[in-house]
């Protein structure tokens, strides 16, 4: 069956070099150069993401996995969360490369298109960094008191949370 | 983070030690690095891709044409900036490299909205209202491109990668309502 989503990548993959050409943009250079972007993002991202899966990993192996998602089910239930999105939702405002790394893992153990490999990526991408984020904004111009700034951040990502597990309830049915 | 990751491992061993399967460490700890390096490099393919028709987007003027649609939408959110201050044209850009998922051009564009919110400060190392609103739009982050999420999707085999493009902007946008609510209610209290 093809979805809206099969034609998306399509479309923008052949849309975007033609919008640019129409534009008057050398785009075969301007691509050269993002793509340059892309690949040092990739091997900015790669050591982190060893260090958490090489962790994440060690954790599963052992069993302490299993002890962790085993004692946090029945209070991550009673809010309607599976369990194995805590440590997920945990790092999420802390380290945007360490979720990534975490999402990463949940598919590869569970697959990318299983419920928990969706909902990870739903997570993943609908809240940013926001410890990161206040430290980086707010200390480039000298201020320490955020006021209500953290509140808001953190609620609104508890917020993204709740929303991505009914939302991927509902949209994938 | 430091005692987080170090813990991990004791954690691990302590629960390989009660459950006597040390080798079983051992696979995962080599096997877990050598995956990510597989990894990397289909993850490093997809994200060239779409940096690179990204960059061609902005460069084609995609920012310009987003800030245009955004500054309505903004300008009531931040009421307390004069007209036609130069913070506001930085935090269209901002908002607008956000939504494309231009993270490296969203970060400068913010920063900058940052430096001149503080021309306009007060009380030096206090945050104003319209720096906490910036920030609640930042923290959201909502994407309609989400290129990373998307070439680790392709990267771990997915059918449908963007599958779940649709959903998490929905959520962010969740996120955003119930932010900017809560910006505004305890803008008045927490002075």
């Amino acid at each position: 069956m093809s979805t809206y989503s099969d034609w998306l990548v399509p479309i923008i993959v052949c849309g975007i070099p033609l919008f640019g050409l129409l534009r008057g943009i050398p785009v075969y250079a301007e691509f050269v150069e993002g793509a340059r972007e892309g690949l040092l993002l990739a091997a900015r991202l790669l050591p982190y993401l060893a260090a958490i899966v090489v962790a994440i990993s060690a954790l599963r192996a052992s069993g302490a996995m299993d002890w962790l998602v085993g004692a946090l089910a029945g209070p991550m239930a009673a809010l309607g969360l599976p369990a194995e999105l805590l440590p997920l939702a945990a790092i999420r405002p802390i380290s945007g490369s360490g979720a990534l790394a975490l999402t990463a893992d949940l598919m590869r153990q569970h697959g990318a298109d299983s419920a928990i490999g969706r909902l990870a990526c739903v997570v993943q991408g609908s809240t940013d960094t926001t410890l990161y984020i206040i430290a980086v904004y707010f200390g480039s111009v000298g201020v320490r008191r955020v006021r209500h700034a953290l509140a808001c951040g953190l609620i609104a990502d508890a917020v993204a949370m709740f929303a991505s597990v009914y939302l991927c309830r509902w949209w994938f049915g | 983070m430091d005692y987080v990751w170090t813990l991990l491992f004791v954690a691990a061993i302590v629960a390989a030690m009660v459950n006597g399967r040390p080798e079983a460490l051992t696979k995962a700890a080599t096997e877990g690095a050598a995956a990510t390096v597989q990894l990397g490099m289909t993850l490093a393919g997809a994200l060239a891709l779409w940096n690179g028709l990204l960059r061609v987007a902005a460069k084609g003027g995609v920012l310009d044409g987003a800030g245009r649609l955004l500054r309505p939408i903004l300008r009531p959110l931040f009421p307390s900036l004069p007209a036609g201050h130069a913070a506001f044209t930085h935090i269209v850009a901002n908002t607008s490299a956000n939504l494309l998922g231009l993270g490296s051009a969203a970060t400068p564009a913010g920063l900058k909205a940052m430096a001149e919110l503080e021309t306009l400060n007060p009380k030096r190392g206090t945050a104003t209202d319209a720096m906490c609103t910036l920030l609640v739009l930042n923290t959201v982050g909502v994407g309609l491109f989400p290129a990373t999420v998307l070439s680790l999707r392709a990267a771990m085999g997915s059918n449908d990668p963007a599958a779940t493009v649709v959903p998490a902007v929905l959520a962010s946008l969740c996120a955003l309502a119930a932010g900017l609510i809560l910006d505004r209610t305890l803008r008045r209290r927490w002075r």
